[in-house]
């Protein structure tokens, strides 16, 4: 059994799981791939996975309602043991690599995280992902008979259908109750594209000049185009954005279709955060900036006047 | 002054070594290769050193360890967090290249020999990008975590703190012992200062083999590779703004195609 944990999002089953079902497929491990879904009210997140994969475990229970990586991490590692899986699939989101490293723990088996690429030989699983702020590409590899894995969003292209509908079966968990009690929550505005599930990413920068230039500049360009918004750390630190727009290194990682980099000179930590984007523009006064050596598109100039007429000619 | 050991606490803070951020990488024999490169302790674990620092001096009857597992040339970064104020070091030396699953091993056992009660750990290592060794650690010895924290005060053995979530952050309460893993914001490092330099010379740095630990690599390095996609570099001269946000949308609509 190849086990997936499915993600969610606001109820709705999230991208990053077809990205996992996609890299179960190309593996190249025999066994059904099974999708472990975990939650309290998930029936349709299970029937919506069911439509891509061969089997569904459903574990819907209150005590599931709000996630936690020892209460994950128990429910996972039990579904894998009793299912005998050879590898687990888990998502390199924030609480997938937070709850991976216990389940690897349970099972005993070896961690590969945020792979890019995975594949089998001969009971060998070969991976590859990013190191060193994603300037260098590691190929590790395990001979182990279970295998944790998470999969790094944006990597794999998202699955298609299958051909039948998988059928489900619930499970019964035995779960620990955690011992990180939750006293508040905030969450971030969700009226915006998430920034990496963005096709289009919007970032800025120092060059910019302001909090409220990028109000009148960035924030416009990025709804007329329907991305999300990034930023670099020397913004957030000054207060101008909040810390979940953050792109690079001690932020998020983006992989969009196109990144739009206005004002930004290109730090090394900033660029290990979007430098795997497929087409990358960047918008700087100075010709030197870093950024342009990793530019696709870019313009020298004075941001001030470019953006406004970047905008007046979206409009055309 | 005597003090009982329930307020008495222990803090172990993980500190490892990377490559400075503004240094160049190099690929040698399917390694990436620091020979002759400037390291320095990782910024992720200057967080950690720094809170558990800034809990002690806060009231908490604490003794704060840093760790490190590694080449002889760890030790510079023990010496940092010792020259920050931490009280001790232990140095597992080898050169035997550990993932974080086979690291959090070795740490489990020196935090059970030691009597650890608050265990800190970067929230995300600069090197390989994992973040693993705290949780790892944490479910080991049968502990709850706090992954990713941003705040963080500790009352009596109730640890009360922030962290970030999948979908934003969220105020947490946890009894010790526990792991807890750092992100940017929860401090600002302080620098070491001359004086504080000169009197880690003088603390103890305690040596361990790896050998007694009975622990290897789960995972093996097949290769490293430095890659460079091959960029477009088609950058306008913006001087006739109108001019070149023409030609930019246009190359993006109708070469590139990624916008409408």
């Amino acid at each position: 059994m190849i086990l997936i944990v499915a993600e969610m999002s606001g109820g709705k089953l999230s991208k990053s799981t077809l990205e996992m079902v996609a890299a179960a497929r190309q593996m190249g491990r025999a066994g059904d791939v099974t999708a472990l879904v975990l939650g309290s009210g998930v029936a349709a997140v299970a029937g919506e996975v069911a439509k891509y994969v061969d089997q569904v475990l459903v574990g819907d229970v209150p005590a599931l309602a709000e996630y936690g990586p020892e209460v994950w991490a128990a429910a996972v590692a039990q579904i894998a043991k009793e299912g005998e899986a050879s590898t687990v699939l888990i998502g390199g989101s924030r609480s997938g690599r937070e709850y991976s490293p216990r389940v690897a723990v349970k099972l005993d088996a070896p961690l590969l995280e945020d792979v890019i690429a995975l594949k089998d030989a001969g009971g060998t699983l070969t991976a590859e992902r990013y190191t060193f702020l994603a300037r260098v590409t590691e190929t590790v590899e395990t001979a182990a008979k279970v295998v944790v894995v998470t999969v790094k969003p944006g990597a794999f292209a998202p699955a298609g259908p299958a051909t039948a509908v998988a059928e489900q079966f619930d499970v019964d968990l035995e779960l620990p109750v955690s011992r990180l009690k939750v006293t508040g929550k905030t969450t971030e505005k969700t009226d915006r594209v998430s920034l990496t599930e963005a096709d289009i990413v919007v970032s800025g920068g120092r060059g910019v000049g302001s909090a409220e230039a990028f109000e009148a500049m960035v924030v416009p360009l990025a709804d007329r185009l329907g991305a999300a918004v990034g930023a670099t750390r020397a913004i957030v630190d000054a207060g101008w954005r909040p810390y979940a727009e953050q792109v690079g290194q001690t932020g998020k990682t983006v992989q969009p279709k196109v990144y739009i980099a206005v004002g930004i000179s290109g730090a090394v930590q900033h660029l290990s955060g979007m430098n795997k984007s497929k087409v990358i523009v960047a918008i700087n006064k100075d010709a030197e900036a870093p950024i342009f050596k990793v530019a696709d598109y870019g313009i020298v100039g004075d941001v001030k006047v470019l953006l406004p007429a970047i905008l007046d000619e979206l409009k055309k | 002054m005597l003090v009982e050991r329930s307020e008495w606490m222990r803090m172990l803070t993980l500190v490892r070594q990377v490559l400075d951020a503004e240094e160049s990488v190099r690929v040698e024999a399917g390694a990436v290769a620091l020979g002759s490169s400037k390291l320095v302790m990782d910024t992720m674990d200057e967080y950690g050193v720094e809170e558990a620092l800034r809990l002690k001096e806060a009231g908490a009857e604490a003794e704060v360890v840093a760790v490190a597992v590694g080449p002889a040339r760890m030790q510079d970064a023990l010496r940092t967090a010792l020259a920050m104020g931490a009280d001790r070091a232990i140095h597992v030396e080898t050169d035997v290249v550990l993932d974080a699953m086979a690291l959090s091993r070795v740490v489990a056992t020196i935090a059970k020999e030691e009597g650890a009660d608050l265990i800190f750990s970067g929230g995300q290592q600069a090197d390989w990008d994992s973040h693993a060794l705290g949780a790892a650690t944490a479910e080991r010895l049968g502990w709850p975590q706090a992954t990713w924290t941003s705040a963080l005060e500790l009352v009596g053995t109730t640890l009360t703190g922030k962290h970030d979530v999948d979908a934003g952050s969220e105020t947490f309460e946890v009894e010790l012992p526990v792991v807890v893993t750092t992100q940017q914001g929860l401090n600002e490092p302080r620098y070491p200062t001359l004086p504080g330099i000169m009197k880690a010379k003088k603390k103890e740095m305690r040596k361990e083999g790896l050998e007694r630990f009975g622990v290897g690599p789960s995972v093996t390095l097949k290769g490293a590779e430095i890659q460079v996609k091959a960029r477009l570099g088609k950058i306008l001269d913006g001087k006739d703004a109108q001019g070149a946000a023409a030609e930019l949308v246009g190359l993006l609509r109708n070469e590139a195609r990624v916008i409408a």
